[in-house]
This record gives structure tokens, sequence and C-alpha cells, in this order.
């Protein structure tokens, strides 16, 4: 069994090196990464918070687009173009199960999000550090931020599985995918807050809102960094507009997604008839 | 000796359309099976359900002992699917060995077995690069990992050159020596005709016919055709002792049934002294083909 989602994984960091995955990842995270970190070092004395806190701030912001954006356009080929090459039947003629062809597949597109999300990172804090030692302070909100973008990027990777199962072919695959990346990223987020002023601290907002939030795991994953690094100060919007919801349930619901949308794909995948 | 692949009486439909209706059949082990068939006739769907790609709506399949599609059957199973595909970003020695890790075999043999299938000069270029003849040989290197026990293999030799089909008639040999099954599907009836053991003919999704070239070419009692070349100014005697024969091209042909050969033959060498030579043309594999799976109404 491991054997085999090793067998995968390996042949998937071959595909996904030679399609230049791996160098667009970095590369993305970390031009981003540097280019809000040398923004976000501006207003550190208003705040009273050290250098790294802000600009983890700065990364959370970024990495909710990116993050699940770079999984999605790395996982909608994965069902949907072995189908459409006629790769698939040949696969499921061996001895493989379907969940472990996933496995390895998830395995490898996730450890090249780590690579990206650590050389991102990695680099914004080289680079806070180095112009401010006292920033140190902030590791730990930069390390919470490192686990919980790893978690966000698993479960669009599963999301994006489960998408080209359920379109199998890549062209219906690409179009779902940024279609929900609009939905549940950037959309979302603008339906609430029309739903919040029109609603004006109704039951919407203290009841549905918070719940809202949770169940959109980019919210969830904003909610928790946000809260946690109690530098919601320095976001703005939706960010602020949920301090109050406990860090358990974040936490609970950013923990809970990965599974979900896992679970998702393989189902989905499971229906795939080659 | 128990059958590699035994199926009785399966039935497959899509959206009620009947694509297998009542298909059986068993290959023994060593035995090399060509499913013949025109396109839809139903020999993919059938090649699918025994990989367990497909599920069947009836019917019985019992694949190495296995239903097909569950692991010990795939672990014996090995398959080339028609018009071979592979990721065009990994080299052929990637392909193969993440194919043998599969499979559970060591990958340092991925080399000789490209080799076998002539590859290995380009082992470790991209798949993407290869011409169609050098995908249809990745297919076929996967096919020969480990010791599969039943081969499905469809179309195989399309896009393969004459020598390099010869070659890979030589490799299905071998195996068939080695206890393994083979079922192909094929166009390339003529080379079918020579390299298997049995045909079966499949049309419209029923199994019209099943037996040895002899067996097929009795049951289908083709008529026997003969051209007779008459020495000069003979044909109005030949045309007059044998007044079935017609002129075609300068010669005169006759068509007779497989039971009057005999006799039909010693009525023309009692002509002997006014012909000048005579070609028995028996029916070919094509003709035996179409007899079979135009009878149902195709």
């Amino acid at each position: 069994m491991i054997a085999r989602i090793l067998a995968t994984a390996v042949t998937e960091t071959h595909i996904a090196r030679r399609n230049r995955w791996v160098l667009i990842a970095v590369l993305l995270m970390v031009v981003f990464s540097l280019v809000l970190s040398a923004a976000g070092s501006a207003p550190t004395g208003a705040l009273g918070t050290d250098r790294l806190s802000v600009a983890v701030a700065s990364l959370t912001s970024l990495s909710v687009y990116l993050v699940p954006l770079v999984a999605l356009l790395m996982s909608f080929d994965a069902v949907a173009g072995e189908v459409e090459r006629g790769t698939l039947p040949l696969l499921l003629t061996y001895p493989v199960a379907r969940w472990e062809v996933l496995a390895g597949k998830l395995l490898a597109h996730t450890a090249i999000l780590i690579v990206a999300i650590v050389a991102g990172y990695g680099a914004a804090a080289a680079v806070t550090i180095a112009a401010d030692p006292a920033a140190v302070s902030g590791l730990g909100a930069l390390w919470r931020l490192t686990w919980t973008s790893f978690l966000l990027g698993a479960t669009f990777l599963g999301i994006g599985y489960a998408l080209s199962s359920l379109a199998r072919r890549v062209s219906g695959a690409a179009g779902l995918a940024i279609g929900l990346w609009l939905g549940l990223v950037v959309l979302y987020d603008l339906g609430l807050l029309a739903a919040v002023v029109a609603d004006d601290g109704g039951t919407f907002t203290t009841n549905i809102f918070p719940g809202a939030l949770l169940a959109n795991p980019a919210d969830a994953f904003r909610l928790f960094n946000l809260t946690a690094s109690q530098a919601t100060a320095a976001a703005s919007g939706v960010g602020a507009a949920a301090a109050t919801i406990p860090l358990w349930q974040s936490l609970f619901s950013i923990l809970v997604w990965p599974f979900a949308s896992l679970g998702l794909a393989a189902l989905a995948f499971r229906k795939v008839e080659p | 000796m128990t059958s590699t692949l035994t199926i009785s009486h399966l039935t497959k439909a899509f959206g009620g359309v009947k694509a297998l209706s009542d298909v059986s059949l068993c290959v023994e082990p060593g035995e090399r099976v060509a499913l013949l068939g025109h396109n839809g006739a139903g020999k993919s769907t059938l090649m699918k359900v025994i990989l367990g790609l497909i599920t069947p709506d009836g019917g019985e399949i019992s694949v190495c002992g296995a239903a097909p599609g569950k692991a010990q059957a795939r672990s014996q199973v090995a398959y080339l699917p028609e018009n071979a595909a592979f990721h065009s970003a990994l080299t052929g020695l990637e392909q193969i060995t993440y194919y043998m890790r599969l499979r559970h075999e060591n990958p340092s043999g991925a080399m000789d077995l490209l080799d076998r299938v002539g590859l290995a000069h380009a082992a470790k270029r991209r798949i993407g690069t290869y011409s169609k003849g050098m995908r249809q040989r990745v297919g076929l290197a996967q096919a020969l990992i480990g010791h599969p026990s039943l081969l499905v293999l469809d179309e195989p030799t399309s896009g393969l050159d004459p020598v390099s089909r010869r070659d890979f008639y030589e490799l299905l040999d071998g195996l068939a020596a080695d206890g393994a099954a083979i079922l192909l599907s094929s166009h390339a009836l003529t080379e079918v005709e020579a390299r298997t053991d049995r045909l079966l003919i499949l049309s419209g999704g029923q199994m019209v016919a099943e037996g040895t070239l002899p067996e097929l070419r009795r049951e289908a009692a083709l008529p026997i055709s003969m051209q007779i070349t008459a020495l000069n100014g003979y044909d109005t005697d030949i045309m007059a002792a044998l007044p079935d024969a017609i002129r075609l091209n300068g010669a005169l042909h006759l068509t007779c049934e497989q039971d009057e050969k005999l006799a039909t033959l010693a009525r023309i060498s009692a002509l002997q002294d006014k012909v000048a030579d005579l070609d028995v043309i028996l029916p070919s594999l094509e003709d035996i083909y179409s007899h079979f799976s135009r009878r149902d109404g195709q």
C-alpha cells in the first residue's frame, strides 16, 4: 500500500516538475510574500506589535487567495486529465486502489505546496527579521500561519480532485476550479459583508453570519490566524467583523475541512467509470 | 486444468442499448484467442468487463479464479489498451518504473523490459516525443511486467510496422508457451489467422462464432471458387462440359459447395487435355468473418 502510494507520488512529482508547477508555485509564493512584507512593514509603530506579526497578518490575507489558487491549479487536472488522455483505464487495471492513486497525488501536490509556502513565508520572515531583530517574537504567529496554510492547501487540493472527478473533462474541471475559487475566496466574503450591512445587526449578523464564516475553509483559515495573533486590528472587513467567534471553532473548521474535502474527492473519484 | 478466464451468459446494456448479450467464452492457460468483430461489436466493452472497469448487468465471470477487478484478478492480468496513452511529460523509463512499482516488481528491470520491445534507445526521452508505434511499444512493455496469467490486448498491433508485428507475435508465442492465456482483438485478420489458436467473432454484442479456423470454415460452408485456364480454343468445350462456369477476364470461374469439391474436381480433371491450369480458391478469413458477422442482419 505505502509502496504504491509512494510510487504514484514520485511519478506525480516528476510530472509537476516537468510542467513547471513546482517553479510556478514557489515563485508565486516568494514574490508575493516579499512584496507584502515590504509593503506591510510601514505601519508597525502605530500598532505597537512586532514587524513579523504584522507581516503575518498581511501574509494571511495573501494566503487566503494564493494557497487555494495554487492548490486548485495543481489538482484540477488530476482525474479529468487522466480520463481525457485515456491513461485512467490502464492505471485502474493495475493492482492499486483508487484511494491509493489519490493519496499518491495528494502527497506529491502537498509536498510541492509545502515547499512553496515555506519558501514564501521563509523569505518574508528572513527579510523582516533582518530589518528588525525584535521581530523574532512573531515567529509563533508565523508557524501557526504555516501549518494552517498546509491544511488550507490540502483542503483545496481535495476540492480540486473532487471537481476533477465530477467534471471528467479538463476544460470543465478548470472552469469549475476557477469558479469555485472566485466563489469561495472572493464573492463569498463580499456577499456576507453585503448581507451584514443590509441586516444592520439583526438575526443574520448574530446567528447565521458566524456559521457561514466557519463553513468556508478560506474564511475559517483567516479567522483562526487573525484571532489567534490578535491582529484583527491590522485586517479589515470580514476578519474584523467576526472577531467574536471563539478560536476553537475556527480551529475545528480548518482541521475538519481537509478530511471532508478528501473524503468528497474519494467518493467522486469512485464514481468515475473509465 | 482450470480456465484462466471463464465467462458465462454475460449481458451489458448502456442506456437501453445492448452492448453485450448472452456472451459466453473461456480461455485456457497457454491459449491464444483472437476476438474479432467490427467497430461497435462489443469487443472493447467485453475487455473492460473482464478487466473490472465496467460492471456487467448479468452473467458470471471468473478471472484467474476471482471476480474481475478484485485485487487477486488485477495482480495477474495485464492489459494493453487500444491506442495506449501515457503522460507526455514522463520518460518511457519513468513510466515503466512506475508501473513496475505498482505491481511490486523490482524497477531495476525496467530497462530490460524496454529493451525487449526495442525502446532502450529512447528510454530517457519523454513519451511526448514518441511516435505512435513507440507509444504502442511502451504499452506492450507494461503488459509484460511480472508474469501475467492473462493478457488482454485491444488491437495490439495497430500502429506497428510489419517487422514489429512479427516481433510482437513472437513475444506472444513465448508468453503463451510459458502458460499465459492471451485474448486479443484485431482487425488484421490474416495476421490473427496464423498467430492464434482460436477465433471468437462478436457481432452486435453477440458471440456469433467460435472455433479454430478450419472449424469455422466448415461451419460457414462458404462456396469454393475455382479458376480454370483453358488451352487455346477449348473454352467453349469446357463451358459446354461445365454449364455452371462463367467467363471472367479470360478465365473460367466455377463455384461449388464444400461437399461437391471432389466431384467438381473430378469433372475438371476429366477435361485435362483441354485445361492449361487450375486454381482452387478457398474462402478467405475475410469471407468467413463477413459471413458470421452479417448473419445477425448487420
